[in-house]
């Protein structure tokens, strides 16, 4: 019953008379690997910022790991988790202090912290800079990081926006491998990208333009639906033909 | 340049409000102070000397029958900067003993017009005593008027009793407020903020997470600052520690409050230590009367000033630590300086709302 944990009908927000996100409807099933994919300023992050309850929608519905949106957002905040486009974990803070932070500020216990912790830490191989500040380590790290901590809770849901821009396609793939984890274990991720590499790994993407969702399909029948090789092809032939709309 | 108003704004609009400023309204030259006259005499003498001083455009002059409490009061309250009282008999004893006596009693807590003011008042009276004595010529014996001055609440006239309460607003303010806003700001800056709303941990949380430290931290420097004036100033501490630490927590709480105002208004730290310094450092050295006499001021800065918090801290500060005056004598300031940070709490926590939702 629970199997779609994202639906979203008619979801709009507009900033005066520019509208940022023009009416969009999709689902997301559970454990999937949905990318979410635009041009810069498509409204990737609007959108993205309305399902995690930073912003209010102007209209439209949208229910989230089962709860309204609009009403039960303190519910969706213990249920998702959340990397945004900027970097963001306490650069002047331990790893071993932010996670034990963010695992606290999710009401983890002493004893998950220390488990959960330890495992993560364990997993990203860091056990040599756990009391080394995170402004110091590489942002390839420092990425993988603030996933692994936002995934820390076990959310049912993790929004990831941009969460790999600038660093190189090594710790990119890296990146992936961490995020094809968090799905086998049943957490449905929901990323933004305009890498369109990354947009061949998801299970399922949708293509923004202007607000509005142009496409959504599984990488393969996009390919096939537009006649092209790769997604980068796609992409292109969808923007050109927002374009001719204007 | 010219695209861009905030430039435009410092470069042209500093000069001109700086010269406006001080050029009118921040004078240290005293005027119209309001002083009384306690005359037990009643006769010539006495009377010439009043004209004399009331002649005088630093003074304010009233004439009263004040007994000693009443005149205490009105220090306490602070509607008079000086009395001058003469005794009864000050002519005859002058005419026939050539000698008499007047005592001046000025509000030391304000040193610096205090000593101008007796100054003025005693030059007066010896201005006075000369032309009498020239009057009369040389032939008799030199009349001599004894001014007795009484400095009260600070009889040695330290400077530190103006610049302690002054450097506590300003040190208080700019820690609550500098830090919480810039603390804020980066935690937006750096995305943290982002990630904190959107886990469970309610705003209310947040910014009372945040505002704990920083009051900690302005209580601790307020303590150090005491601890400073009482030992290396030797500046004793006439009245309640509770009743200053209570006012001074208001302070701080209202610094936090414009601190988290000011946050939610721009995204970036320089911006945020902009207006945190420019918004309070100024209007707390201009407008809380420590370094410049408030009542100087033209009308227009004066209503000014009271929008100022730290001009009713400072009232507080000095009324409790230099006068040292109870919750009965202060509890007005109190109230408005409650008032203030409850009203700016409240907005603030109300805007800083609008933002997340």
């Amino acid at each position: 019953m629970q199997n779609k944990v994202i639906t979203t009908t008619n979801l709009t927000k507009q900033f005066g008379d520019f509208t940022a996100v023009d009416h969009i409807s999709f689902e997301v099933n559970k454990g999937e690997i949905f990318g979410f994919l635009g041009a810069n300023g498509a409204g990737k992050t609007t959108a993205i910022k309305m399902l995690c309850g930073l912003s209010n929608p102007t209209s439209g519905e949208a229910t989230i790991a089962g709860c309204d949106i609009y009403k039960e957002t303190e519910k969706i905040k213990q249920r998702i988790g959340y990397m945004s486009q900027k970097f963001s974990l306490y650069e002047d803070l331990t790893v071993i202090e932010n996670i034990r932070f963010f695992a606290g500020i999710y009401g983890l216990t002493d004893q998950e912290i220390k488990e959960k912790g330890n495992a993560l830490i364990e997993n990203l191989g860091m056990q040599d800079s756990m009391h080394k500040m995170v402004g110091s380590l590489p942002l390839g790290w420092k990425q993988k990081m603030a996933f692994s901590v936002a995934v820390l809770h076990e959310p049912q849901i993790v929004f990831l926006d941009e969460p790999t821009g600038g660093v190189d396609p090594v710790t990119r793939r890296q990146f992936w491998d961490l995020i094809y984890n968090a799905s086998d274990r049943g957490i449905t991720v929901f990323v933004t990208t305009h890498y369109m590499d990354e947009a061949e790994y998801c299970n399922r993407v949708s293509m923004m333009v202007d607000g509005r969702i142009a496409a959504l399909d599984t990488p393969d029948q996009l390919k096939s639906y537009y006649n092209a090789t790769s997604m980068d092809e796609v992409f292109f032939e969808l923007a050109r033909g927002a374009k001719r709309g204007e | 340049m010219f695209r861009d108003p905030k430039t435009l704004l410092l470069l042209f609009g500093m000069p001109i409000a700086q010269i406006l400023l001080f050029g009118f309204a921040l004078t240290n030259e005293i005027k119209d102070s309001k002083i009384v006259v306690i005359d037990y005499a009643q006769d010539n003498a006495s009377k010439n000397i009043i004209h004399k001083l009331s002649a005088n455009p630093a003074f304010d002059l009233a004439e009263s029958h004040f007994n000693a409490e009443q005149i205490e009061n009105a220090f306490q309250k602070g509607t008079i900067k000086l009395a001058v009282i003469f005794p009864a008999n000050f002519e005859h004893n002058l005419l026939h003993s050539s000698n008499s006596q007047i005592q001046i009693i000025a509000d030391a807590s304000d040193p610096n017009t205090a000593s101008t003011l007796s100054n003025y008042a005693s030059a007066i009276i010896q201005d006075y005593q000369l032309s009498q004595l020239q009057q009369q010529g040389m032939a008799t014996t030199p009349l001599n008027i004894d001014t007795q001055i009484r400095m009260i609440y600070n009889p040695e006239l330290k400077g530190a009793t103006n610049y302690v309460p002054g450097v506590m607003a300003l040190v208080l303010l700019l820690v609550s407020v500098l830090m919480t806003s810039v603390s804020i700001v980066r935690e937006k800056e750096l995305g943290t903020m982002e990630i904190l709303l959107v886990s469970p941990v309610s705003p209310l949380m947040v910014i009372i997470s945040k505002a704990i430290p920083y009051f900690a931290l302005s209580i601790f420097n307020l303590t150090i600052i005491l601890m400073l004036s009482y030992f290396l100033l030797e500046l004793p501490i006439a009245g309640s520690l509770v009743l200053l630490y209570a006012a001074s927590s208001l302070l701080i709480l209202t610094g936090l409050a414009l601190g988290l105002l000011i946050s939610n208004s721009t995204d970036s730290q320089q911006t945020a230590m902009l207006i945190s310094l420019m918004g309070m450092l100024i209007p707390t050295i201009l407008f809380s009367g420590f370094m410049f006499p408030i009542e100087n001021m033209p009308w227009p800065l004066q209503i000014i000033s009271n929008v100022v918090p730290s001009k009713w801290y400072y009232i507080i500060v000095k009324d409790v630590m230099i006068k040292g005056l109870g919750f009965s004598s202060v509890w007005k300031e109190m109230l408005i300086l409650t008032s203030m940070a409850i009203a700016l709490l409240l907005i603030s926590l109300k805007k800083y709302k609008i933002r997340l939702v």
